[in-house]
């Protein structure tokens, strides 16, 4: 397996405030690594760092290339592709052009983006039915199978998610994670922060524990689903006496 | 006032009205996607109309120096910052955009000056001479602010005003032109006479509006613009690059203020500061449409130009007091009605920029 990215002793302030503070993480191609913690652990914003929309200090390396050297845009056009907490849709926008817009860098393939339109509508039948309704007046869960649609659109190859499962009904949440999976198959990497630790664990091949801009814990996700510390904090179970 | 002078005055008012709509748009364009208040759009109007006037006297236009000034400093700026970014093999890229593209038509106009050129060669002449400094415009004093706030970016558009009416004074000097008539055509409809200039200008501001909205709704690019103006953070997560997006703006806005200038030219006597006002009525238009909707911003454009026409006939010493006047009512009733609207969504965009 090829190592697709790799940050060393990453750091991220907001003014004086650090709120990444040292994280080194690495994903192999074909990955699923799962990033968890508590909130205002600095998930949010170490994903913001790595797509490029925050200043950052420190070491990352996507495929053979210096990442820092890439600016957001360039980011996108090489595959790498945030579905953000805020979601930042075009608001204003039908839903068919928000995905449309998703396709933006592969302008080239038009064949291939409806195509890809098709593939996502059949993916989520709700937004094929509101396909000429305005971005901003979808429900909450409505918004968020938009903005992993749009995503989709671009074609990731190292696919950063930040709460795909916010504010979703159960169905839903495991409709997106049998897409997390299912792209795994076709070869994308995914990075995954999840509220739902242990959906996120039985999905993921790898996974950190971030607090307070730290790494605390790291491992095969399936290891740290039976880590007692962090069955303790996260998982919300019991610590079972170790015999 | 007669009924056949209130429908004189109506058409005089659409007329101008039509010339501010393309104004205004332009003036929306480039807000909407770049959150810059251009206030040199309507010296751009008016260089081109001056341009054109310079030409159909068979002298050489001031507008060659000014693009040939503005290209030069674009492409040293360019040529440096890519030099620095150890981006060399994109110089020669920027030496066609920066440098050829706009020099050219510069250059031809300089050679065609001082032969007798029929309308059909004038016009396109003047246009791609005004075409290009916009975006020249755009590259020196706006891109390198790309992430300042709308304040920072009002003031130097207000400099850069005055540094092109400036120039327009030394270019044009103080004396009013205006350009021959496009047409000599009249057409009679029922009782009342239509002159074949109001029909072109209403004509050609209903074409370019259409063409820009088939721009906004059926190209990527169109989309990608509108995109932008949405959701700034947004853009940039599909691979918009907000530069590019930001100057095809200025570009098509450029387009725009030509087409106006050229429009304009034959129905009133033009001064190297008239463009201003031009552009500031326009504003008013855009206003009126608070900013953020084309179609608002069309018919605030067209009130505009009606209102003057019939304040141009009760008084036309107070004319500009009228229309300017009318801006206070209008932006009380917008500020109550959107408790600032417009504001908020732009400081909450800024916000989010810095997240
Ligand atoms: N724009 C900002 N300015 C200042 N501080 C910020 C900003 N954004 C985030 N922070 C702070 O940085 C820390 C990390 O925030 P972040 O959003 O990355 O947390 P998170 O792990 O994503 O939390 P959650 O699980 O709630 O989404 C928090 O303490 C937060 O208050
Ligand atoms: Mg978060």
């Amino acid at each position: 397996m090829t190592t697709l990215l790799s940050v060393e002793d990453l750091h991220v302030s907001y003014g004086k405030m650090e709120a990444v503070s040292g994280v080194s993480l690495d994903m192999q191609a074909g990955q699923i690594v799962t990033v968890i913690g508590p909130n205002g652990a600095g998930k949010t914003t170490l994903l913001s760092a790595l797509m490029g929309l925050l200043p950052c200090k420190g070491r990352s390396r996507y495929e053979s290339d210096d990442l820092t050297a890439l600016s957001t845009e360039e980011r996108v056009r090489r595959g790498i592709c945030l579905v953000p907490e805020r979601r930042e849709l075009f608001s204003d926008m039908t839903v068919a052009d928000n995905l449309i817009l998703g396709a933006y860098t592969r302008w080239r393939e038009r064949r291939a983006v409806q195509a890809d339109l098709d593939e996502v509508f059949r993916r989520f039948p709700k937004l094929a039915e509101r396909r000429r309704q305005l971005a901003g007046t979808l429900s909450g869960g409505e918004q968020q199978m938009l903005a992993l649609g749009r995503a989709l659109m671009a074609k990731p190859r190292l696919l950063l998610l930040d709460e795909p499962s916010l504010g979703l009904a159960p169905l839903i949440v495991r409709e997106i994670f049998r897409i997390v999976v299912g792209l795994r198959e076709l070869g994308v990497s995914i990075l995954l922060v999840e509220q739902n630790a242990r959906a996120a664990l039985e999905t993921a091949d790898f996974g950190y524990v971030l607090e307070t801009g730290c790494v605390v814990h790291s491992g095969p996700a399936a290891g740290l689903a039976h880590d007692p510390r962090v069955i303790a904090s996260y998982l919300g179970g019991k610590v079972e006496p170790s015999s | 006032m007669t009924p056949e002078i209130a429908v004189l005055l109506a058409q005089d008012g659409i007329t101008t009205g039509a010339i501010y709509v393309l104004v205004a748009l332009g003036i929306v364009l480039i807000f909407l996607s770049t959150r810059v208040i251009f206030v040199p759009f309507g010296d751009v109007v008016g260089y081109a109309a001056l341009t054109l006037a310079a030409l159909q006297l068979k002298r050489i236009p001031g507008t060659v120096w000014l693009v040939l000034t503005l290209a030069a400093i674009a492409t040293v700026v360019e040529v440096y910052g890519l030099t620095r970014r150890h981006q060399a093999r994109r110089i020669p890229q920027a030496l066609l955009y920066y440098a050829a593209l706009p020099v050219a038509p510069a250059a031809t106009a300089y050679l065609a000056a001082g032969y007798d050129l029929p309308m059909w060669a004038g016009i396109p002449i003047t246009f791609a001479v005004v075409l290009p400094i916009s975006p020249l415009l755009y590259r020196i004093a706006f891109r390198p602010l790309a992430d300042a706030s709308v304040l920072v970016l009002l003031i130097v558009a207000v400099a850069a005003h005055f540094a092109l009416s400036g120039m327009a004074l030394v270019f044009f000097g103080p004396e009013g032109f205006r350009t021959a008539p496009l047409t000599r055509a009249f057409f009679s409809v029922g009782p009342m006479t239509v002159s074949g200039q109001s029909i072109l200008v209403v004509a050609s501001a209903a074409v370019f509006g259409l063409l820009l909205f088939l721009f906004f709704e059926r190209t990527l690019n169109g989309k990608a613009l509108r995109a932008t103006a949405v959701n700034r953070v947004g853009a940039r997560l599909v691979g918009i690059e907000l530069s590019n997006t930001a100057a095809t703006a200025f570009l098509l806005a450029s387009a725009l203020a030509a087409i106006s200038g050229i429009l304009i030219g034959p129905i009133t006597t033009l001064y190297y500061d008239s463009g201003f006002l031009i552009g500031l009525k326009a504003f008013v238009g855009a206003i009126i449409g608070g900013l953020v909707s084309y179609p608002a911003t069309i018919v605030g454009a067209i009130l505009v130009g009606l209102g003057e026409s019939y304040a141009s006939f009760w008084n036309s010493a107070l004319k500009e007091v009228i229309v300017f006047g009318s801006l206070i009512p209008i932006l009380l009733w917008q500020s109550f009605a959107t408790r600032g609207g417009v504001v908020e969504d732009v400081e909450e965009e800024e916000g989010e920029s810095r997240t």
